[in-house]
């Protein structure tokens, strides 16, 4: 079911909501949050699909926000709001609210956006690019638990990651974070079955890809020794070598599906690792709704501190690895209290 | 290969985005080519994988009389991974998963196949890096365990060594009665320690059953009404629709309590009806499923409380359906049950006095699973008399399966003028607040089987404490009497209506 609305406000959007539900016969509503989305036109499309499919794992009312371009001093002056609200077999298995604000109303999208929360319930806000310097204190993002960025739709995404390093407040994250969970969890399990003392590391992909980073970043804090960035051609990570005193392990990837792992004293062997939809990024992020500190960690830890051959390395390794381990025990004592 | 628990540096108890991974390890799977290996095991293996959550070099072993190639076996699984799994087909996954696939053939008597075994399994510790860490999941009917676990010890295959581990895990039947369950324990644990023995009962795996732990320790709500001074009594039923089908050579002369009561019920009631446990470690926990199990009477006058039945011929749902006696191969005199009610106390302080009703059937009206607090009634209504005549007493309905869920039925005002109550229904579903992403309960019993977790799988002495509470009734019906009759797509006999009548109670219609 689908109700358009024009030159509305929140409480006529919130009255449409009520009568479809009625409409369709299903009063009870077993939805567990709100999602909100901040958008453009250009994106508005993608990004609701995404949400649509998360929303199978996650029953949400998704509220896409679209802030639209006023090109003439006039429409700037002429505040207006449209809404679009699909319930039913249109919108997934919650709610869609599509709120279009023209000329004035586009910088108080928070007051059109607080009324159609659903009470009580954890209020997630996302934004598939162009996300604010500091999420935390942008007024739609000081609404929500959980503010998800993503740094791979940055012109620059180093320069993203630091932004996103300096104004960090619990409750953000990033999907350039969420790409690398089954890295993450392998090169975990890989260390699992070979306890060794590790010398380095070094972390291969494409460039302008943050995920990289973040991996590198990871190891870099988790591992406390030296760890390169180097560039291949992707597709997106390639590969992660981790350099230990009984030789070398290996994660390679580089078809973007199958990889295959290999250690010291052990067979090579095919692991499954396709780089995932945005559909089921936004569902794993969506799963754990409290601060994650290993993010927080991880992209506090700085891209400056990792050394790339792209770049003239500005210390030795073994001097950019003391921040490191200084580094690494600030942020446990910190994740202890 | 084996080290200190927590010396991996990328491990940290604060990223709960990383999934538990199995360890290195593998699967041997006796009985390979029947239909639950097919329909459940293979396509959980598949799901595993695909959610990430196996080992690299993760290996299967299919083991059956059927002469197979590895090549063979290998489509065998794909296609039943096809056919059933839960997640998308993913050819990644399966390039992964094909890897460590073999078969190997022979009979359970036959040495030479067990030598096989071993070989396989040597060689996939080399060009796996399974680490001789293998489970080996029993699929084959009963009568077959002693045989197969003997092998397994003859030919070194159950040998624990240091670093690594050899798990045995059985399906039920565990036993037809407490001794022969006893028996059975002691062929196992003869060969396995009892902690490598992994004992499965799906429903414990399913998340609704977990999901009473979370509802009774999680909230505050709950607990305090949660005892004899608010609950009237307690249904715990489970129904199928579906006949003997298939299995007539197995059920005739086990029925529907050794069947379903001994293990699926019987858990639902520890679970519904046990103390808070100290922590969710597995000893904890089966350490307070004991003490209630231990803590469950009889009643007295058996004949009364407790009632048995078989269906017979009748229209059920629009299908025409045989009776019991009618079934191909049942012995037409056969006194199996194939419905069963019976009533439980617990003699505790929380439960003194609050009857537990279980029931199970085949041929009922329809499939469901489901677990009932019903509530008293309040101490004093204070409208005026007509105003609460349609208002039952409260109740809590933990739905197991289908349709996942709880259900609160409370008493409300029927919208106007006059004062008028009746009973609604407040729901919580599954498919609603979490919908897609519950696993097939054998996914996770797969899982916690090669992480060596307990928590979800009854112990031996779950297991003869339950006989310990059904044999008497069995021994009952054995001299007393013969089963009583409900046409078949009904909710079971007038004999079972009447029982809860005695008590001044009636069943639920799930």
């Amino acid at each position: 079911m689908k109700i358009d609305l024009t030159e509305t406000t929140s409480s006529k959007i919130n009255q449409a909501l009520v009568s479809a539900r009625r409409a369709l016969g299903t009063p009870a509503i077993g939805m567990v949050l709100t999602l909100v989305i901040v958008t453009d036109e250009e994106n508005a499309y993608d990004a609701l699909k995404s949400a649509g499919d998360a929303s199978r794992e996650h029953p949400s009312r998704i509220i896409a926000v679209i802030k639209r371009v006023s090109r003439s001093p006039r429409s700037r002056r002429d505040a207006r709001l449209d809404a679009e609200v699909r319930v039913g077999s249109d919108a997934g298995t919650g709610e869609t609210v599509v709120l279009r604000l023209h000329g004035e109303l586009v910088n108080h999208a928070q007051s059109v956006v607080l009324p159609l929360l659903l009470p009580d319930a954890p209020v997630v806000v996302w934004w598939p690019e162009d996300a604010p310097a500091d999420p935390a204190k942008d007024p739609l993002g000081a609404l929500a638990q959980r503010r998800i960025t993503d740094a791979y739709s940055a012109e620059d995404p180093a320069r993203e990651l630091a932004a996103r390093a300096d104004s960090y407040t619990p409750g953000d994250t990033d999907l350039a974070w969420a790409r690398i969970t089954p890295w993450r969890s392998m090169l975990a399990a890989a260390l699992d079955q070979q306890h060794v003392e590790l010398v380095s590391a070094t972390v291969e992909g494409e460039s302008e890809n943050p995920s990289c980073e973040l991996l590198a970043m990871w190891l870099a804090d988790r591992l406390g020794v030296p760890v390169e960035r180097t560039v291949s051609a992707g597709p997106g990570l390639t590969a992660v070598r981790m350099e230990t005193k009984n030789g070398v392990i290996v994660l390679d990837r580089p078809d973007g599906s199958l990889a295959t792992l290999s250690m010291q004293g052990q067979p090579d062997r095919a692991v499954a690792l396709k780089r995932r939809d945005t559909a089921e990024l936004l569902a794993e992020e969506l799963r754990r709704l409290d601060p994650d500190n290993t993010y927080e960690a991880t992209v506090k830890f700085g891209v400056a501190q990792l050394g790339g051959p792209a770049e003239p390395k500005p210390a030795e390794p073994a001097a950019a690895t003391t921040p490191a381990a200084a580094k690494k025990t600030a942020a446990k004592k910190a994740a202890s209290k | 290969m084996s080290g200190v628990p927590g010396a991996n540096p990328l491990r940290d108890p604060q990223d709960r985005r990383l999934p538990r991974i199995a360890g290195p390890s593998g699967l041997v799977i006796f009985g390979v080519t029947g239909d639950l290996s097919r329909k459940k095991l293979m396509p959980a293996v598949y799901d595993l994988a695909n959610r990430g959550l196996l080992p690299p070099g993760f290996s299967l072993i299919g083991f059956a009389r059927r002469e197979w190639q590895d090549e063979d076996f290998a489509q065998e699984v794909h296609d039943a991974v096809k056919q059933h799994a839960r997640t998308p087909f993913r050819e990644e996954v399966w390039q992964q998963l094909i890897q460590g696939m073999r078969f190997v053939q022979g009979n359970f008597d036959d040495d030479e196949a067990f030598e096989q075994l071993k070989t396989t399994i040597q060689e996939l510790d080399k060009a796996q890096g399974t680490g001789g860490n293998f489970a080996f999941y029993l699929s084959v009917p009963p009568k077959f365990f002693p045989k197969v676990v003997q092998q397994l010890k003859k030919h070194g295959l159950a040998d624990q060594k240091e670093g690594s581990w050899r798990r045995a895990v059985i399906e039920k039947p565990f036993g037809h009665d407490l001794k022969s369950a006893q028996e059975l324990n002691q062929i196992v644990h003869d060969v396995f320690p009892p902690n490598e023995v992994f004992r499965i009962d799906h429903y414990l795996g399913k998340e609704t059953v977990q999901n009473i732990l979370a509802l009774r320790f999680a909230n505050t709500m709950f607990e305090p009404i949660w005892n004899r001074s608010y609950v009237d009594h307690v249904q715990i039923t489970m129904a199928e629709d579906i006949g003997i089908g298939g299995r007539a050579g197995y059920y005739d002369g086990i029925g529907a309590a050794r069947d379903v009561i001994q293990n699926h019920l019987l858990q639902l009631l520890a679970l519904t009806a046990m103390e808070e446990p100290g922590s969710f470690h597995p000893k904890a926990l089966v350490a307070e499923k004991l003490k209630v199990l231990t803590a469950v009477e009889l009643p007295d006058d058996l004949g009364k409380h407790t009632v048995r039945a078989q269906y017979v011929h009748a229209w059920q749902g629009g299908e025409e359906v045989p009776g019991y006696l009618e079934e191909d191969g049942i012995d037409p005199k056969s006194k199996t049950d194939t419905y069963a009610a019976i009533k439980l106390t617990i003699n505790n302080r929380r439960w003194a006095g609050v009857p537990f009703y279980l029931r199970t059937g085949k041929r009922l009206g329809r499939r469901v699973t489901e677990i009932a607090v019903v509530f008293k009634r309040a101490p004093y209504l204070p409208f005026e008399s007509g105003a609460t005549e349609e208002l039952g007493g409260n109740a809590l309905v933990i739905r197991v399966q289908p349709d996942e869920g709880v259900t609160v039925r409370f008493g409300s005002k029927v919208p106007g003028t006059s004062m008028e109550v009746r009973d609604v229904t407040m729901d919580f579903a599954y498919g609603e607040s979490f919908t897609e992403s519950s696993p097939e309960a054998y996914e996770r019993l797969i899982l916690d089987v090669l992480l060596g977790d307990a928590n979800l799988f009854p112990r031996h002495q779950e297991v003869e404490l339950s006989w310990n509470i059904l044999d008497p009734i069995e021994e009952y019906w054995d001299k007393h009497g013969k089963p009583a009759q409900y046409p078949a797509g009904t909710w079971g006999p007038a004999e079972a209506d009447e029982m809860l009548a005695r008590d001044g109670r009636s069943w639920r219609r799930p």
